[in-house]
C-alpha cells in the first residue's frame, strides 16, 4: 500500500475518533450536570454559526441578499425549499451582477 | 423499530418509510456538497493523488473541509503525522456533536451506534438534533437514509472529480463558495427556539470572526464554538431546559 493511502487511513481513524469520542467520554458519566446539558444544547447554534460568520463578513451584496432570503424562508419553509430558493437567488444574482 | 405515532397521528413509520424520510433530508446536502466533491477530486489529482486514493479519502474520512486541508498539506510535502493532525484538528468539532447526539442515539444496538457515528457530518448532526427537539424518535433507518444519501454521491463525485480533473467551468458563477454558508445559515435559524439561541449565535459569530482574522482557519471553528458554549453554561438555566423531550 502506498504512503498516501496510509496517511488517508490514519486521517480516517483520527476523524472517526472525533465522531465517536464525545459520546464515549460523556457516556462514562451517569448524570449530566444541568450546565453541561446547557452547553450541549448550545452546540448546534455555536458550531454552525462559526461555519457561516466569516463567510458572511466577507460577502458581497448578492451573497447577503441570498442569506437574507434564507433567513426569511426559515420562518415558514423547510430546509429543502429554503436551500433551493436561496441558492437560485445567489446563482441568478451572480450571473446578473457578476 | 419504534412504533410511536407521528405528530400527524396517522401511520406508524416502517423501516422503508423512515429510510426515505431520511434520504429526503439528505437531498439538499447532496446538491450543496456536489461541487465540493468534484473540486476535492480535481485538487487531489493535482496534488499527486491517484483516482483510487482520492476516492479512498472520501470513502474513509467523509469530511469535506478536512479532506481539502489534507490534500493541500500533502501537496506541500508536509510531514505525514502533521497532515493527520491537521485532519484531526479540522474535524475536532465532531467531538461536540458526538457528545450531544449520544444522548439521542444511546438506545440503539452498539453496532448501529458504531456505524452511525461514522456518518456524523454537520447536516446529519443538525437534523438529528432537530428531530430529537421535536420529541420524534430517531431511528437507525432514518439516520442511515440520510447518511447513505449523502455518502454515496460524495464518494462517487470525488472519484469523478479526480478522473476528469478540471471539469468545473467556473466555480464562482455556480455559487460554489457560498452554497454551504447558506445551507448552514438555514440550519442555524432552525434552532432559534432553543434556550439562549440568540446570545450564543452572536457570541460564537463574533468570536469566530475575530479568531478567523487573528489565529486563522480552521481554528476559528473551535474557538468560536467554545465561546458560544461557554456563554451557554454561564447564562441562567431556564426551567425545564435541562431535560430534553
Amino acid at each position: 500500500m502506498s504512503a498516501t493511502a496510509w496517511i488517508i487511513l490514519w486521517g480516517a481513524v483520527a476523524t472517526y475518533l472525533t465522531r465517536i469520542g464525545g459520546h464515549l467520554v460523556l457516556s462514562r458519566f451517569e448524570r449530566v450536570h444541568p450546565r453541561v446539558e446547557a452547553a450541549l444544547n448550545a452546540v448546534p447554534a455555536a458550531v454552525l454559526t462559526t461555519l457561516v460568520a466569516p463567510a458572511a463578513l466577507t460577502a458581497g451584496p448578492v451573497e447577503l441578499v441570498a442569506l437574507a432570503v434564507a433567513g426569511l424562508m426559515s420562518l415558514r419553509f423547510g430546509m429543502l425549499q429554503l436551500f433551493l430558493v436561496s441558492a437560485a437567488v445567489l446563482i441568478v444574482g451572480r450571473q446578473i451582477f457578476g | 423499530m419504534s412504533v410511536e405515532a407521528t405528530p400527524e397521528g396517522a401511520t406508524q413509520p416502517t423501516t422503508a418509510s423512515e429510510f426515505l424520510a431520511g434520504a429526503k433530508l439528505g437531498f439538499p446536502v447532496v446538491v450543496a456538497s456536489a461541487p465540493f466533491a468534484f473540486l476535492f477530486g480535481a485538487l487531489a489529482a493535482k496534488n499527486g493523488f491517484t483516482v483510487a486514493e482520492a476516492t479512498l479519502m472520501s470513502a474513509t474520512i467523509f469530511g469535506g473541509a478536512s479532506q481539502m486541508v489534507g490534500i493541500d498539506l500533502f501537496g506541500q510535502k508536509i510531514a505525514p503525522w502533521l497532515v493527520v493532525l491537521s485532519i484531526f484538528a479540522v474535524n475536532f468539532r465532531h467531538v461536540l456533536y458526538s457528545a450531544s447526539i449520544g444522548r439521542t442515539l444511546s438506545h440503539w444496538p452498539v453496532l448501529h451506534q458504531a456505524i452511525g457515528y461514522f456518518f456524523l457530518t454537520d447536516p446529519q448532526f443538525a437534523e438529528v438534533e432537530r428531530k430529537a427537539e421535536k420529541g420524534l424518535p430517531v431511528t437507525f433507518a432514518w439516520y442511515a437514509g440520510m447518511g447513505v444519501t449523502i455518502y454515496v454521491p460524495w464518494v462517487i463525485e470525488s472519484g469523478l472529480g479526480a478522473y476528469f480533473g478540471n471539469l468545473i467551468p467556473d466555480p464562482h458563477a455556480i455559487g460554489m463558495d457560498f452554497l454551504l454558508p447558506i445551507y448552514f445559515f438555514g440550519l442555524v435559524m432552525s434552532f432559534r427556539s432553543r434556550a439562549n439561541w440568540l446570545p450564543v449565535v452572536i457570541v460564537s459569530g463574533i468570536a469566530s470572526i475575530i479568531a478567523y482574522k487573528t489565529v486563522g482557519s480552521p481554528w476559528h471553528v473551535s474557538i468560536g464554538a467554545a465561546a458560544g458554549i461557554a456563554l451557554a453554561t454561564m447564562l441562567p438555566i431556564r426551567n425545564g431546559q435541562a431535560s430534553r423531550p
